[in-house]
């Protein structure tokens, strides 16, 4: 056990010292943090204001279009000709002309530009000119758009799941969100770390040091304490994640509320919209605190975030993170045991990252039908399960299943360390013999 | 007393078996050669005795118990491909080798400060192994090896790679190691060196033990009753129970010939024969070199 604790202490110092550890955990966030402050940057930014002259033959527009922070309309009268010619001259930024008969023939309507016209401006123009259309065309027929207006519901269903502990409100968007992330943070992780134990045991042992080791500890626990110290590398960098994410955004937010402390409402609105634009967004403190407004799409998501039992969705994630790691990076570690270098290391990949990928493609069903057979029994299987269980959680899971998953996968992982531990001590002092899977079979009958 | 001793180890492989019967002793504070051609089976059976790997029959006695795991702690090994964690600082690294073999952290820091002054190598402390020449690389793996005191050190060609400087330095080193009460296991097919260092060797050829015992012993042993013999002079006409072989002129003018005498004769008859017709400037027995019982009992053994 003391050997075991020597090479995970030696695992996890060597990668946490590294330059790259270190670069990747402090600029993710940061990398992260910018880029939310660029989006708002950018949206908060553009507010310089365009020109947007407009020739209405029909009569029908005037005052119809509304002046806003980007945009200015003036109302010109002239032929077209000579306001198209003044145009070029002019400094304006668009012309839109509307024919006469443009209540017959909508399709008249143009819009003339030095450049092209953004697709902003053009479906703003649309929806203006359309608009006033359909309300002329309305009052001719005896309705006025206050009588539509009153006959228009906004239907917004609040999904109520039943269960032992009665009426609790949840919303499936929130649900599948957080589902989604955390199948696919497993799903990066068991790559991401399971290679880096596969890199450590090639090293070790095209570098030779292998045999010096193994005559001070056992195969088996170089190889848990590698696998091991690893996990608690990748745990580092969640919780580091986490928490420079979450000061960062704090710290940006607070410096970005100063600035626009003098127009609150525009800030809010652009918020929203960037928040509309990032799936997710919604969980972060952070924003949550700039955008305090009621009833808008964000504050929605959060207080559906905050009825699902975020500790226990959490708790759960560690442990498949865990469970679904040690299964893969136990096997991982046999396919650097087997080979000389990394290039070797390609045949080997196959069958290991195969169900990797499925889990994720099954996770992805399983979203969508959270409580069908297939997400059942690949949320069963040990190898499928980290990811495809992680998409049931939020949305609930009964307690049987979750239990048998669990068992089933801490069995499936002490299985996977028990064949990868009968490879690995086999391969780790065999060289330049091209292994096949034949021979990796033979390995694991091998007698100690 | 033995310090290890190996009892009818038996190791297969799959369709190969690399160790046959073999059983060795070696006594405690003996420098032991374990010569045999490559592919004869000395690292499986060094693998054994370091339980990297265990044997399909056979017992081993560490100093008169059963081998057991916590006799790892009392064993140092260099095995011949050497190796250390390349991006490693040389400090760390040797801090970390010594604590798994149950130094304490403290005790390693003592031990190392020592040899870090005796090698003159303190300012690599903080230096990458991959920036270390591979002589100097050897000398961290050698210090890493007998750090911990172990009773028994085992060396596998512990010379390949250092200059003549660096070697003899490590010689010397293995020599004090001895003194202190060390056991020292050569694996070597460096016979010079077998020569030089061992008291004790077996050799192992084709998974087989086929000669162990004292270096002395065995030089007896392979013996021819051949002597040679300087002389200026004409050598004609000795009794027919001599044979002359290899008589030939040195470049000081002198004549030599080496004269082998049948099996229980002494040297003295010779020696009178010898007087009546040349003048004799050198006699002596030719002695076995361990390169020529190395050939010798590898050659007797036919192939299977």
């Amino acid at each position: 056990m003391k050997n075991i604790l020597l090479v995970l202490q030696r695992e996890y110092l060597v990668r946490v010292k590294k330059k790259s550890f270190i670069i990747m955990t402090f600029l993710a966030p940061l990398l992260f943090v910018g880029f939310y402050a660029a989006v708002i940057w950018i949206a908060v930014g553009s507010t310089d204001t365009k020109t947007v002259q407009v020739l209405d033959e029909s009569g029908l527009f005037a005052n119809q279009f509304k002046n806003t922070e980007e945009l200015r309309f003036v109302s010109i009268q002239q032929t077209l000709d000579t306001a198209k010619a003044q145009f070029q001259r002019g400094d304006a930024n668009a012309l839109v002309f509307i024919p006469e008969n443009v209540l017959d023939n909508p399709k008249g309507v143009r819009i003339y530009a030095a450049k092209n016209v953004s697709l902003d401006l053009k479906s703003d123009i649309e929806k203006t000119i359309e608009r006033q259309i359909e309300n002329i065309k309305l009052t001719e027929a005896g309705i006025t758009r206050k009588v539509l207006e009153d006959a228009r519901v906004n239907v917004s269903s609040e999904t109520i799941s039943l269960n032992e502990e009665g009426e609790k409100s949840s919303s499936s968007g929130a649900a599948t969100a957080i589902g989604g992330i955390c199948a696919f943070l497993i799903y990066i992780s068991v790559f991401v770390y399971g290679t880096q134990v596969m890199r450590g045991v090639t090293e070790e042992k095209t570098s030779r040091i292998v045999e010096v080791i193994i005559s001070s500890v056992k195969p088996y626990q170089l190889m848990m304490g590698k696998i091991i110290g690893v996990a608690l590398v990748g745990l580092t960098q969640f919780v580091l994640w986490i928490v420079l994410t979450v000061l960062l955004t704090s710290a940006a937010g607070a410096i970005f509320g100063s600035k626009m402390g003098d127009d609150p409402e525009k800030m809010q609105a652009q918020m929203e919209q960037v928040q509309k634009g990032m799936p997710g967004a919604g969980m972060n403190p952070a924003t949550t605190a700039m955008s305090g407004a009621d009833n808008n799409p964000v504050t929605e998501v959060l207080e559906a975030v905050g009825s699902l039992n975020i500790p226990y969705i959490i708790a759960c994630f560690l442990f498949y993170y865990l469970g679904g790691y040690l299964l893969y990076s136990a096997l991982f570690g046999a396919v650097g045991a087997a080979v000389d270098n990394d290039a070797d290391t390609q045949q080997f990949m196959m069958p290991i990252t195969l169900p990797i990928v499925f889990s994720f493609v099954f996770a992805q069903m399983a979203l969508r039908d959270p409580d069908g057979s297939l997400a059942f029994w690949t949320s069963i299987i040990p190898f499928t399960s980290p990811i495809v269980m992680m998409v049931r959680i939020p949305f609930g899971v009964p307690i049987w299943e979750l239990a048998l998953s669990m068992v089933l996968l801490v069995l499936g992982f002490m299985g996977t360390t028990w064949l990868a531990a009968r490879i690995y001590r086999v391969g780790i002092l065999m060289y330049g013999k091209k292994v096949t899977y034949k021979e990796l079979a033979k390995w694991i009958f091998y007698k100690a | 007393m033995n310090i290890l001793e190996t009892h009818h180890i038996i190791k297969d492989y799959s369709g190969h078996r690399a160790l046959d019967d073999v059983s060795i002793s070696i006594p405690k504070g003996c420098i032991f050669g374990l010569l045999g051609p490559n592919g004869a089976g000395k690292t499986s059976l060094i693998r054994i005795i370091n339980q990297i790997t265990g044997p399909d029959g056979g017992t081993i006695i560490f100093d008169g118990q059963p081998l057991h795991e916590n006799h790892i702690r009392r064993i140092g090994y260099l095995p011949e491909e050497r190796g250390l964690y390349k991006k490693m600082k040389v400090g760390e690294q040797l801090l970390y080798l010594a604590q798994l073999k149950g130094l304490s952290k403290s005790e390693a820091m003592d031990k190392l400060k020592i040899w870090f002054t005796k090698f003159d190598i303190k300012t690599w402390w903080d230096k990458n192994v991959a920036d270390l020449s591979k002589g100097m690389q050897q000398k961290v793996q050698f210090v890493s090896t007998v750090l911990h005191q172990p009773d028994l050190i085992i060396l596998d060609e512990p010379f390949s790679g250092f200059d003549p400087i660096n070697a003899n330095l490590i010689r010397d080193e293995i020599l004090e190691l001895r003194q202190k009460g060390s056991t020292i296991i050569f694996s070597t097919h460096r016979m010079e060196t077998v020569e030089e260092l061992c008291d004790n060797i077996a050799l192992i050829h084709r998974s087989k033990k086929v000669l162990d015992g004292p270096k002395e012993v065995i030089k007896e042993q392979f013996k021819t009753n051949t002597f040679f013999v300087e002389y200026s002079g004409e050598l004609n006409g000795l009794t027919s129970q001599y044979t002359v072989q290899n008589a030939r002129q040195l470049p000081t003018g002198f004549s030599r010939a080496d004269i082998s005498l049948p099996p229980g004769t002494s040297a003295n008859h010779l020696i009178q024969e010898l007087i009546a017709q040349v003048e004799i400037h050198s006699f002596g027995e030719n002695i076995p070199t361990m390169s020529d019982i190395f050939m010798r009992a590898v050659n007797e053994v036919p192939e299977s």
